[in-house]
C-alpha cells in the first residue's frame, strides 16, 4: 500500500520538473540531490533515535533508569547533547598537526556516507544499485581506518597513536574474515549486486543457507565499528579513548556519531545480505517493504546493544588470535562448505 | 626465499625498534583515583611498570598526633573509605588492648556484624570496578545496586553511609535500632543470589576467564617476600586470614571458611572477593543469631589516656592485614600513629605483577589489587 510512497514521490518530483522544462540532465542530478538528502535524513533521524536507545537499553541492562527528561520518554536526549556539545570549544593542543587533527572528524564522516548509496532501503529505493555493490561496502568502509589513524597520528599523544595501531592491526585481521564469509553469500548469489542479492532470497534467507557465515560477519563487524567486546580501538581502562583522547566538544561528537551511523551501516548490510533485505517474511506484505527494512535494520541493532552491554573487553592480542586462527579458517571453511553443497545441488538438480 | 626464522632475524636485528614511556595517571580513568604508573613499552609489551603515589596524602598520621584520640576515629573513616567500619575497628581495638578496656559482649558482635558488612561493601565495589577495567560496564551497577542496600543499613546504624566513626574505646556509638535486625535479615537472604548474579554475568564469561586466566600470577614465595596480605596473599594459596589465624574479637566463635586460590593470577583474585563474600553473610547470619542483649558500651574513661607505652595491633581489613601502630606518652593525644596499610603493601607488587604483560593487563592487575588510594597515600 505505502510501500511505493517515495518511489511515487521521486516519480511525482521528476515529472514536475520536466513540466517546468528542466533538461534531463538538470532533472536527474535535481533527483539524486534528493535521493541524498532522503538518505542523509535517514541516517540523522536514526542517529538520534539509536544514541537514545543506546542509553535507554543501557540503563535497562543495567538496572538503572537511563535518560527520561529531554522531550517524551527522553527522546529528545540526543538533541540536548548535540547542543551542549556544540556550545563547548574545542580545544587543540600545542602539539598537534593542526590540519590532520581538525580533518579526521569531518572525513570519518565520509565513508559511511558515501556506503548508503548502495544500502536498499526498500522495493526499488536503492540510491545507486552497482553491479559491485558489495565490493563497493568493503573498499569504501575500509578507507575509515585511514581517518582513524589520521586522528591517532595528529593528537601527538601516545594513548591515540596506540589506539590507533590497534585500529590498523584490528582492520587487517577483521576485514579478512568479513569478505570471505560473505563470499559464501556472493557464490548462492552469483552477484555482487544488491539488488540480485536480494531477489536471491525471495526462497529462503541468507541466514538459513549460511549461518556461519551470518554469525562470522556480525562478529566481524562488531569489531569493524570498535564496539564491545572488540573495542580495544578505544579500550576506555587502559588507552583512555584511543584515537578521540584529545577531542573535545562537537568534533568528539563527530567521531561519536560516526561509531552510531557505522552500526547502522554494518546492520543495513547484514540485513541486506542475510536477512533478506527489505523482504517481508512468510510473505507478510501487510507492511510496505522499507518499514520491514527497518525492523530487521533494528533488530540487529539491538543485537549490537545486547552483545556491547553484556560482554567484556577482549585483549588486542586475542583479538588478533582470534581473527586469524578462529575466523578466518572457519570463514574458508565456510567457503568450501557452500561451494561442495552448491556442487551437490547441482548435481541432484535441485 | 625468506624462511620463518630469516624473517625472525631480521626483525630482532635489522628493524630498530625503540622502547617508549607512557605516563599512566595520575588522571587516568581506571587508576581508582589519583595513582601513576610510569610505564616503559616495547610495542604493548611492558618492560618495566614504576608506581608513583602519594597524589592523595594528606598526612593522616601526623594530623592524629594534634588530636585526642578520639578525635583520630574520623581520621581513619576517610584512609579506607570503603571499608570505613573496620579501620574503626582496628584502631579502637589497639587503643582498648592498650588500655585494658572490656567491650561488652553485645558491642563485640555489633561490631562483628558492621565489620563484615564493610566488607562486603568494599568487596563489593572491587568486584563491580574490576568488571569496568576488564571492560564490562553492567557488572559494576549490579554491583552497586547491591552495595547501596549495605550502606543503607550503615547509614541506619550510624546515621553516614560512608564516613561513619561508628566504634569507640570501649564499644559503639549507638545501640542498632530496632528496624535494622530485620533488614539486614532480609538482605543476607537476598546477597547470595546477587553473588550468582555476579558469578553469571562477570565471572562465567568466556572473555573474562581469558582476559584474567594465568593473568599476572603472584606465586606464594613471593606474595610472602613482599608482604601482601589479604585476598591477595589468599588467591596465591596461602592460608592466612587473621579472623581465623589470631582471631580477634569474637571471630573465634564463628563457623566459616577461608576461600583460597590456586593460581594465584588475576581471576583467583578476583574470586576470592566473591568467595570471601559469601563467607561474611555466613558469619553476620551467626551473629545476628547470638547477638546477645545487654550495654552497648563498656566502661571506659572519659578521657582516653593510655599508659606510655607503644602498642600494635592488626586485623583482618578488607584488603589484607590493616596494623595500627600506637605510642603514647601519657597525653590525651597519640605521640606517634602509625598504620599498615594493606592496600600500600599490596601495590608494591605492581611493577613485579606488570612487567612482560600487555597494556591491558597493568590495568587488569591493578584492578586485581584492589587498591583504595586513600589508604595508599593515608
Amino acid at each position: 500500500m505505502g510501500d511505493r510512497i517515495f518511489i511515487e514521490f521521486g516519480n511525482y518530483l521528476s515529472g514536475l520538473l520536466a513540466l517546468a522544462g528542466a533538461p534531463l540532465l538538470l532533472n536527474q542530478v535535481i533527483l539524486m540531490i534528493v535521493k541524498i538528502v532522503g538518505a542523509l535524513l535517514f541516517i540523522l533521524l536514526n542517529l538520534m533515535f539509536i544514541i537514545w536507545l543506546e542509553r535507554r537499553l543501557a540503563g535497562w541492562f543495567q538496572a538503572r533508569v537511563g535518560p527520561n527528561r529531554v522531550g517524551p520518554k527522553g527522546l529528545l536526549q540526543a538533541l540536548a547533547d548535540v547542543g551542549k556539545l556544540i556550545s563547548k570549544e574545542i580545544i587543540i593542543p600545542g602539539a598537534v598537526d593542526k590540519v590532520i587533527f581538525l580533518l579526521a572528524p569531518v572525513l570519518i564522516f565520509v565513508p559511511s556516507l558515501v556506503l548508503f548509496a548502495v544500502v536498499p532501503f526498500g522495493r526499488g529505493m536503492i540510491p545507486v544499485d552497482l553491479n559491485l555493490g558489495i565490493f563497493f561496502f568493503f573498499a569504501i568502509g575500509s578507507l575509515s581506518i585511514v581517518v582513524f589513524f589520521m586522528g591517532g597520528w595528529a593528537s601527538a599523544n601516545k594513548y591515540s597513536l596506540i589506539g590507533s595501531m590497534r585500529a590498523v592491526a584490528q582492520m587487517v585481521s577483521y576485514e579478512i574474515p568479513m569478505v570471505l564469509s560473505v563470499l559464501g553469500v556472493v557464490m548462492i548469489t552469483g552477484s555482487l549486486k544488491m539488488s540480485s542479492v536480494i531477489a536471491s532470497q525471495t526462497q529462503v534467507w541468507n541466514i538459513f543457507t549460511q549461518p556461519v557465515a551470518f554469525l562470522i560477519y556480525f562478529a566481524a563487524s562488531v569489531a569493524e565499528v570498535n564496539r564491545t567486546p572488540f573495542d580495544v580501538v578505544e579500550g576506555e581502562s587502559e588507552i583512555v579513548a584511543g584515537p578521540m583522547t584529545e577531542y573535545g566538544g562537537m568534533a568528539f561528537a563527530m567521531w561519536y556519531m560516526a561509531e552510531y551511523t557505522n552500526v547502522i551501516l554494518v546492520s543495513a548490510f547484514a540485513v541486506t545480505l542475510f536477512l533478506g533485505g527489505w523482504l517481508a517474511p512468510f510473505g507478510w506484505t501487510f507492511l510496505p517493504s522499507w518499514v520491514w527494512f527497518v525492523l530487521k535494520l533494528y533488530l540487529l541493532i539491538f543485537l549490537h546493544m545486547w552483545v556491547r552491554w553484556t560482554y567484556p573487553r577482549i585483549r588486542v592480542d586475542q583479538l588478533m588470535s582470534f581473527g586469524w586462527k578462529v575466523l578466518v579458517p572457519l570463514s574458508l571453511a565456510n567457503v568450501f562448505v557452500t561451494g561442495f553443497g552448491m556442487y551437490v545441488f547441482r548435481g541432484i538438480g535441485w | 626465499m625468506i624462511t620463518g626464522t630469516d624473517l625472525r632475524d631480521r626483525l630482532e636485528h635489522d628493524i630498530k625498534t625503540d622502547r617508549y614511556v607512557l605516563n599512566m595517571g595520575p588522571q587516568h580513568p581506571a587508576t581508582h583515583g589519583v595513582f601513576r604508573v610510569v610505564l616503559t613499552l616495547d610495542g604493548e609489551v611492558i618492560v618495566n611498570a614504576e608506581a608513583v603515589c602519594g597524589y592523595l596524602h594528606r598526612g593522616i598520621e601526623k594530623l592524629a598526633e594534634a588530636r585526642t584520640y578520639t578525635q583520630v576515629i574520623p581520621y581513619t573513616d576517610r584512609m579506607d573509605y570503603l571499608a570505613a567500619m573496620l579501620n574503626n575497628l582496628g584502631y579502637v581495638q589497639t587503643l582498648e588492648k592498650m588500655m585494658g578496656v572490656e567491650v561488652p559482649e553485645r558491642a563485640e558482635y555489633i561490631r562483628v556484624i558492621c565489620a563484615e558488612l564493610t566488607r562486603i561493601a568494599s568487596h563489593l565495589i572491587s568486584v563491580g570496578t574490576y568488571s569496568i577495567e576488564i571492560g564490562g560496564i553492567t557488572g559494576f551497577f549490579y554491583c552497586l545496586r547491591d552495595r547501596e542496600k549495605i550502606l543503607d543499613l550503615i547509614e541506619m546504624i550510624s546515621g553516614s553511609r560512608m564516613t561513619v566513626s561508628y566504634m569507640r574505646v570501649g564499644g559503639v556509638s549507638e545501640d542498632l535500632p530496632a528496624e535494622f535486625l530485620p533488614q539486614v535479615k532480609k538482605l543476607m537472604k537476598e546477597l547470595p543470589a546477587a553473588f550468582d548474579e555476579y558469578d553469571g554475568l562477570i565471572t562465567g564469561n568466556e572473555i573474562f576467564q581469558a582476559r584474567t586466566k594465568f593473568v599476572g600470577v603472584l606465586n606464594p614465595e613471593t606474595a610472602i617476600n613482599y608482604s601482601a596480605s589479604g585476598p591477595m596473599l589468599r588467591a596465591s594459596g596461602v592460608n592466612w586470614d587473621l579472623r581465623k589465624a589470631r582471631p580477634y574479637s569474637v571471630y573465634d566463635r564463628f563457623d566459616f571458611e577461608v576461600p583460597l586460590g590456586r593460581n594465584g593470577d588475576c581471576f583467583d583474585r578476583f574470586r576470592m572477593r566473591i568467595l570471601e563474600m559469601r563467607q561474611s553473610v555466613r558469619i553476620i547470619e551467626q551473629a545476628l543469631e547470638g547477638l546477645p542483649e545487654g550495654p552497648f558500651m563498656g566502661k571506659a574513661p572519659k578521657v582516653i589516656k593510655p599508659p606510655v607505652g607503644e602498642m600494635y595491633h592488626e586485623i583482618e581489613g578488607a584488603r589484607g592485614i590493616l596494623g595500627y601502630y600506637l605510642v603514647s606518652d601519657g597525653s590525651p593525644k597519640p605521640y606517634r600513629m602509625h598504620v599498615r596499610r594493606p592496600s600500600f603493601i599490596n601495590l608494591g607488587l605492581l611493577s613485579e605483577l606488570c612487567r612482560g604483560w600487555k597494556l591491558a593487563d597493568v590495568v587488569a592487575i591493578l584492578g586485581s589489587v584492589d587498591i583504595v588510594l586513600g589508604e595508599v597515600d593515608c
